[in-house]
């Protein structure tokens, strides 16, 4: 569980947001997340924004997956 | 900006799968892994992945969907429920064809009463404001995901004073099925790929007992197949390091001490209580009820009249959640439980086990990789 | 009946607001020969050549009006395209609505403009009509039914019974954008590009017979989806079909509603868009004549057909990342998840 997907902040007004991915948007409460800013890329669960995306540590995940594809595997 | 974006195309994951073949290579036995989340259920299963993993690496379903742990008086205490006249049930899609003892939600709504599928909870909110004179109820079935947005609609009620809105609580955490399933050793899990989004909210220091204390390999990993492959190489590495530890794969929205809002929220309206697993039976501390101060907004406190709770004869759920059997090995797998005609949750969820092995895994359906 | 008026049961009892109904309303947007007698049945013209081809079909759509479309442009599409991807030049349609008492005036006004709009664009006439008012709570504000008649031309023969081992098979256009439209306005979703792609099929379905290529069979993927309909051939004709992921094209609005609500595209209705199973050899001259026309935008291969043995599913689909899993008839109705 469970399905939850990244949107971006296009709007805020107190406690509501409008999130956006893709051509489609939604309302989304930023009750659980409200130090989002818009701009930022917050994951959208059952209308909420449940957390903001940390872009550096996705890189630093892509990071230990590029070094797990770096490693030497015979053909 | 999900990790495995970009990173989820055919030649990555081929270069994914032969990497963790190469690292299998290495084990000195099959280990077997575990999955505890219904989403991770439906990703394996949706781009076949299993098939592409070696043989000595075992993946199994544990109890993640929490539509198919859901006990079947759940479902018979909200079919009644709906049933009475001014009562509205609100429920995600996921609970409107699972099994009761007698019917469904979809079969109740058939029959006339007002069951309405929402995909948010604050739908249920709205239709409370548009129905004062009715009770509305809403089936707050779900992990730690979900559980927050719960409690959030019930601090937006309480402010607005909407007073007709209650839940049937059925939220449930993963803690303790995590220690009951390796304190039960029937099946020996030697690590387990831990719930991305159930993590955000409670952090991933709060799976550190794992490595502390149980000593078994876990990592936090996202849904797309780079990431489940990711954590598989990652669990294969720590048992051949014989290092366990709890790896945050899915650092981008998972941080070690999780959704503090979230969490307080949780706190203020809900509280561990005992709750029975189907499959695992009661495990303490692993529901989550409603705190006293808000017993007026507890479906359970409604008096109805609930049918004794009956199981399906043969149905071997609870030992496919446990990760004991695999669903064939259940005498109504693929025969008279099937998508069409679900007799278990398993089968009726779409990432129930049973459901995902349906679609992937049945007999004639392709060639091994 | 005016826009800012309420449909009443008198509208249905065929007295003089059913008169007025039909005089002020119908026949002005759908005017022709055939249905300006008004008469208790309309008189056809003599069928030209060929195979006579009828169908019939009901429409409910909630919400009424989506973006790209409405029940009325939606009954007119869905039954001249039902009788286009059987070979047949659609002719004449009639259309009987089931109303409820209550349906405010523009709403009415909505849907038969865009039933006329769906019998302009296709080149139909709709012939016959009818309306009934039902009390308000009996019926969910409209239903239409139709019936289509057209003609299959002398020596064309599509159907399953054509489709064989090695065809290619094309999809012209994004999967799904209709069913995902509509989920997208029931759960709160919304954007500009979020649009159904509904549209007459008739003429694209010509101008596919006429660039060369031997077209085996067609089929308008509607309800359940691309899923649905390749199930459907496969136990017609006894084949096996074999679905590549990363070949269905599908637009990120419909791809991103998918996400958000835990829809699967390949389950989700098309009603703008055919299947075409070609031979082989004629799959680029297919793919070229459809990316030159205005609906083939996007058009794809997406399969192929095997043949089949007892023991193996239906339907299979290729992952994007290489594994492969059967594709199953949809059990229920496609609903959102949160799992």
């Amino acid at each position: 569980m469970c399905l939850a997907v990244p949107m971006q902040l296009v709007a805020r007004r107190e406690w509501d947001g409008t999130a956006e991915l893709g051509g489609v948007e939604r309302q989304v409460s930023l009750m659980l997340c409200p130090e989002a800013q818009v701009g930022a890329y917050v994951l959208v669960h059952a209308g909420y924004a449940i957390a903001t995306v940390d872009a550096a540590e996705a890189r630093k995940t892509l990071a230990i997956l590029e070094e797990l594809l770096a490693e030497d595997v015979p053909e | 900006m999900r990790t495995g974006g970009a990173f989820s195309d055919r030649t990555t994951v081929e270069a994914l799968v032969r990497r963790v073949a190469e690292r299998a290579r290495r084990l000195e036995r099959q280990v077997t892994f575990m999955e505890v989340c219904g989403t991770h259920t439906h990703a394996i299963a949706a781009c076949g992945l299993r098939r592409l993993l070696p043989p000595r690496i075992r993946l199994l379903s544990g109890p993640g969907c929490p539509v198919c742990v859901t006990p079947v008086d759940y479902l018979d205490r909200a079919e009644a429920l709906a049933a009475l006249p001014d009562v509205i049930v609100c429920t995600f899609g996921d609970l409107l064809r699972v099994p009761s003892s007698r019917g469904s939600l979809e079969r109740a709504r058939a029959r006339g009463c007002d069951v309405r599928v929402v995909y948010s909870p604050r739908d249920a909110l709205s239709i409370a404001r548009d129905h004062p004179s009715m009770r509305v109820v809403f089936l707050a079935v779900g992990f730690e995901t979900t559980v927050p947005t719960v409690a959030a609609v019930l601090a937006e009620a309480e402010s607005e004073r909407i007073a007709n809105l209650r839940i049937l609580p059925g939220g449930k955490r993963i803690e303790p099925p995590l220690r009951a399933l390796v304190a039960d050793g029937e099946v020996h899990i030697d690590g387990f790929l831990l719930p991305g989004h159930v993590s955000v909210i409670i952090g991933a220091d709060a799976y550190a007992f794992l490595g502390e204390e149980l000593a078994v390999p876990a990592a936090i990993v996202g849904f797309a197949p780079a990431d489940i492959l990711l954590g598989v190489a990652e669990l294969v590495q720590q048992v051949l390091d014989r290092r366990p530890r709890v790896a945050n794969l899915y650092a981008s929205v998972v941080r070690p001490a999780g959704n503090r809002h979230a969490q307080e929220l949780i706190a203020r309206f809900l509280e561990p209580v005992a709750t029975r697993w189907r499959g695992l039976g009661v495990i303490p501390d692993s529901g989550l009820g409603l705190r006293a101060a808000w017993a007026h907004r507890d479906a359970s406190r409604i008096e109805v009249a609930v049918p004794e709770p009956r199981e399906p004869q043969g149905c071997r759920c609870g030992e496919v959640l446990k990760g004991v059997v695999e669903p064939p090995a259940c005498p109504l797998f693929a025969r008279t439980c099937t998508p069409d005609t679900p007799l278990g949750a398993c089968m009726v969820s779409s990432e129930g086990t049973c459901a995902a092995w349906y679609r992937h895994d049945r007999a004639g359906a392709g060639t091994a990789a | 009946m005016k826009r800012d008026e309420t449909l009443l049961l008198a509208h249905g009892s065929g007295g003089r607001l059913t008169h007025e109904l039909v005089r002020q309303v119908f026949l002005p947007a759908f005017d022709n020969p055939y249905l300006r007698p008004l008469s208790d049945s309309a008189v056809l013209a003599e069928l030209p050549p060929g195979r006579p081809a009828l169908t019939t079909d009901a429409f409910v759509v909630d919400p009424l009006i989506f973006p790209g479309g409405d029940l009325g442009y939606l009954s007119v599409c869905g039954t001249v395209n039902d009788l286009a991807v059987a070979g047949a030049r659609p002719l004449w349609l009639t259309w009987a609505l089931v109303l409820e008492e209550g349906l405010q005036g523009e709403l009415l006004h909505a849907l038969v403009e865009g039933a006329a709009r769906g019998c302009r664009e296709a080149g139909v006439a709709l012939v016959a009509g009818d309306t009934k008012v039902v009390p308000r709570g009996k019926g969910d504000r409209a239903f239409a039914i139709t019936s289509g008649l057209g003609v299959v031309p002398v020596g064309r023969d599509l159907g399953d019974h054509r489709v064989r081992p090695g065809d290619d098979l094309v999809v012209s256009g994004p999967l799904g954008d209709h069913g995902a439209t509509i989920m997208a306005c029931r759960h709160g979703l919304s954007g500009a590009g979020l649009l159904s792609d509904c549209a007459p099929l008739a003429e694209l379905a010509e101008t596919l017979l006429a660039c060369g290529a031997e077209i085996h069979a067609m089929h308008d993927p509607t309800r359940g989806g691309v899923a649905t309909a390749c199930h459907e051939v496969a136990a017609r004709s006894g084949v096996r079909l074999v679905l590549e992921e990363a070949a269905l094209p599908v637009r990120s609005e419909t791809r991103t509603t998918c996400e958000l609500l835990g829809l699967d595209p390949l389950y989700l209705a098309c009603e703008g868009r055919t299947l075409i199973w070609v031979a082989p050899r004629h799959t680029a001259r297919l793919l070229a004549t459809l990316h030159g026309h205005p609906l083939g935008a996007g058009a794809a291969r997406i399969g192929w057909v095997e043949s089949r043995s007892d023991t193996q599913t239906p339907v299979r689909l290729r992952t994007a990342i290489g594994g492969e899993r059967p594709v199953d008839l949809l059990s229920g109705s496609e609903l959102p998840r949160i799992c």
